[in-house]
């Protein structure tokens, strides 16, 4: 703390390091102190490269054990299965990305699918957007829940959000016996909704326009706006973000919130898409969703990724998924190969960033002695 | 910090004493088979938690413990399925256990990868295996002349084989946590891995050990697991690590590690089992019990940052990061970063 008093008042702004150098490119100013993307955050850049790369070999092997794996239904399908787990993921990057982590995502999902369910019950004739708008709504305050834990309490996201998953979802299950209909079926849904889920507009569904629309507003808000810089900050590093004037309490907090939101309007969209919704909806999801994270380039210590990224992730896990039957693995594999996609994805991550330290350790040393 | 502690376990034995005069006044709470019952009922929990406390103590974390229990258990399904007899898949099923263990430890220790991705990973994976095991089918029928030191109590008395395996353990890891030197360079590593390497401790190793424990643990709970209710399945014990968390962390042992006793964990597992039988006597159903188990995780670890002693307010000018990790509800992140800061 006391470092504080000694150090330039501005720190982005009056520190001026060579152009080029490791320190310059995390402290040098462009525009109104906006923090700009790190040297960690721009190489992971070539990360989506990366997924991309392991997509084509995923899709690759699908299609020449079965051809209509690529046919236009095929790719159809395919983006028709990430959007709502892509959806999931979108928001949980934004947490990863401050140093957080969400657990409780499969059953906030769970408990806005059956709100949605459960409105058209009361009244068949209510408007779609009433019951998505409800959804989200639903969803952003489980996400404030968590978040105030998280931000204001002081208590670690992981404990909080495991205790959150179960308490949201024995809420969900409560909710469910306590009502006459513990499962709501297609027909008791208007076919407007229904046909949110599974219509879509010159060939592509409705659920992928609404993800990649997200995706657009979240990728610009965090890559462009002040709030998403500081969000990078904060997952860096808490208390040098907290110094630095970064209301890091209130930006956490947004990010459960807006995380939340998504994830309910998750919810909302796989009530539309499957037409059939328990208590048990999302069930366990949060293990892929934390998985097209990481997978997707978001260290889980924080501060670097994108949710571009998080996005192809969550594309990747769920081409895995399709193609296993079809590559002659059992469907019973999938939760394996969610949670060895992790795996795989840290100790890829941990294997770069030493070889990237390195790099950096020989480039200092080489400018020192020139 | 003393005088912390032991308010805090005297809050666990108040609640866990209430909770035994309330269920004493309810139907059929004190009864000896019940009593039996609501021991039994924990045992593998306990198993879980006695497991967790060690490594929660060291500031890493397993979230895999659950998935271990699950994954041995549907392995000794498929193996007593296969025709082997129960003599040959006991040590089996142990190997496993400690292969899974030993699976953790390689990617934490050899890696340095962060525990709680890692054991979030895991928990996919085992459960995943065992499903590949198993399917959604159930494995049944065990052999009649082992599931009795499941399910009964040692003649004449209310204590159950279980629990008493469960105490053996107790006491070994009591033993283990607060007589031994390896015990004390556990809290050494909870409060500064670095600081505790350049003291001398081998923190990679004790750390092997440990996750290498966690999985023998999560094993022999499988057994238990599988023959209590005689039925091997790959969702058997789904969730259960949320149980055990939670115990450990209301057993008043810091999520940073370094702070935490064997018997404020067992208060806590008792007061538990306790509470979990009085509402399973009132006919709540289980969902409901575990919305109780989420909101005790999480002011068990509330509780201790909203109502923290008045000094540590006073934060020092300059403190010490060793001052940083122990004041509860100081940067999670402290040991990741550090991490972070390495590469």
């Amino acid at each position: 703390m006391a470092t504080v008093a000694n150090a330039p008042k501005d720190p982005f702004g009056t520190f001026t390091a060579p152009k080029g150098s490791f320190r310059a490119v995390h402290t040098r100013r462009k525009g109104c102190g906006v923090i700009k993307p790190s040297a960690k955050e721009s190489a992971f850049a070539g990360r989506e490269l990366g997924i991309v790369v392991a997509l084509v070999a995923v899709v690759g092997a699908a299609t020449i054990a079965r051809p209509s794996f690529l046919s236009g239904q095929g790719i159809h399908d395919l983006f028709l299965n990430a959007s709502i787990i892509g959806l999931l993921a979108i928001g949980q990057a934004l947490l990863v990305i401050t140093r957080n982590i969400d657990l409780s995502v499969g059953s906030v999902m769970g408990l806005s699918a059956y709100l949605s369910g459960q409105l058209f019950l009361v009244d068949k004739d209510l408007p779609v957007i009433v019951v998505v708008l409800a959804g989200i709504a639903l969803g952003a305050v489980c996400g404030a829940i968590n978040g105030a834990l998280v931000a204001i309490a002081k208590v670690p996201a992981l404990v909080v959000t495991l205790g959150t998953l179960y308490v949201f979802r024995g809420i969900d299950y409560a909710w469910a016996s306590g009502t006459e209909t513990t499962q709501i079926n297609a027909y008791q849904m208007p076919q407007g909704f229904l046909s949110l889920g599974s219509g879509s507009i010159l060939g592509i569904p409705h659920l992928t326009l609404i993800t990649l629309v997200v995706l657009a507003i979240t990728a610009y808000g965090l890559h462009n706006l002040r709030a998403g810089r500081e969000l990078y900050a904060i997952g860096s590093n808490p208390d040098a973000a907290r110094l630095a004037g970064i209301p890091t309490g209130r930006r956490v907090f947004s990010a459960f919130v807006i995380s939340g939101a998504l994830v309910g309007l998750g919810g909302v969209l796989h009530a539309a898409y499957f037409g059939t919704i328990n208590a048990s909806v999302g069930t366990g999801r949060e293990l892929a969703v934390v998985a097209a994270v990481v997978v997707g380039g978001v260290a889980i210590f924080g501060g670097s990724g994108t949710v571009l990224g998080a996005a192809l992730g969550a594309l990747l896990l769920t081409t895995i998924t399709s193609a296993l039957p079809i590559l002659g693995v059992p469907a019973f594999w999938q939760r394996a190969v969610d949670g060895a996609a992790l795996l795989v994805a840290i100790s890829l991550d941990r294997a770069f960033m030493v070889r990237l330290a390195e790099r950096l350790r020989a480039e200092r040393a080489v400018r020192r002695a020139g | 910090m003393l005088a912390r502690l032991l308010r805090w376990e005297t809050v666990l034995l108040v609640l866990c004493v209430a909770v035994f005069v309330v269920g004493s006044g309810s139907d059929g709470f004190a009864e000896q088979g019940n009593i039996s019952f609501l021991l039994l009922d924990y045992s593998e929990v306990a198993l879980l938690a006695f497991a967790l406390l060690p490594i929660i103590l060291t500031g890493e974390i397993d979230l895999s413990v659950a998935s271990t229990l699950g994954f041995c258990s549907a392995l000794t399904g498929t193996l007593w399925d296969a025709g082997m007899s129960f003599e040959t898949i006991v040590p089996i099923v142990l190997l496993a256990g400690l292969v899974l263990g030993s699976v953790n430890a390689v990617l934490v220790v050899r890696f340095g990868l962060p525990s709680l991705a890692v054991t979030i990973g895991t928990l996919g994976l085992y459960r995943g295996l065992a499903y590949v095991l198993l399917g959604d089918r159930a494995v049944t029928g065990f052999p009649e002349n082992y599931r009795p030191l499941a399910t009964d109590s040692i003649p004449g008395t209310f204590l159950p084989y279980a629990t008493v395996l469960v105490l053996v353990v107790g006491v070994l890891i009591a033993v283990l946590v607060h007589m031994t030197t390896i015990g004390r360079s556990l809290y050494a590593i909870g409060l500064g891995a670095q600081t505790a390497r350049f003291s001398g401790i081998r923190v990679n190793r004790v750390k092997f050990a440990l996750y290498l424990l966690s999985g023998a643990l999560a094993a022999i709970a499988s057994l238990i697991y599988t023959l209590r209710y005689n039925s091997a399945r790959a969702d058997n014990a789904n969730g259960m690590e949320l149980v055990a968390v939670a115990a450990v962390l209301l057993g008043g042992v810091s999520i940073f590690g370094g702070r935490g006793t064997v018997l404020g964990v067992a208060t806590a597992l008792l007061a538990m089992a306790g509470l979990r039988n009085l509402l399973f006597l009132d006919d709540v159903t289980n969902e409901i019990q575990n919305v109780i188990t989420g909101l005790l995780l999480i002011l068990s670890v509330l509780v201790p940052v909203v109502f923290k002693p008045r000094r540590t307010k006073d934060v020092p000018l300059e403190p010490s990061v060793v001052d940083a990790e122990r004041r509860p509800g100081a940067d999670a992140g402290g040991r990741l970063r550090r991490d972070h800061q390495g590469v």
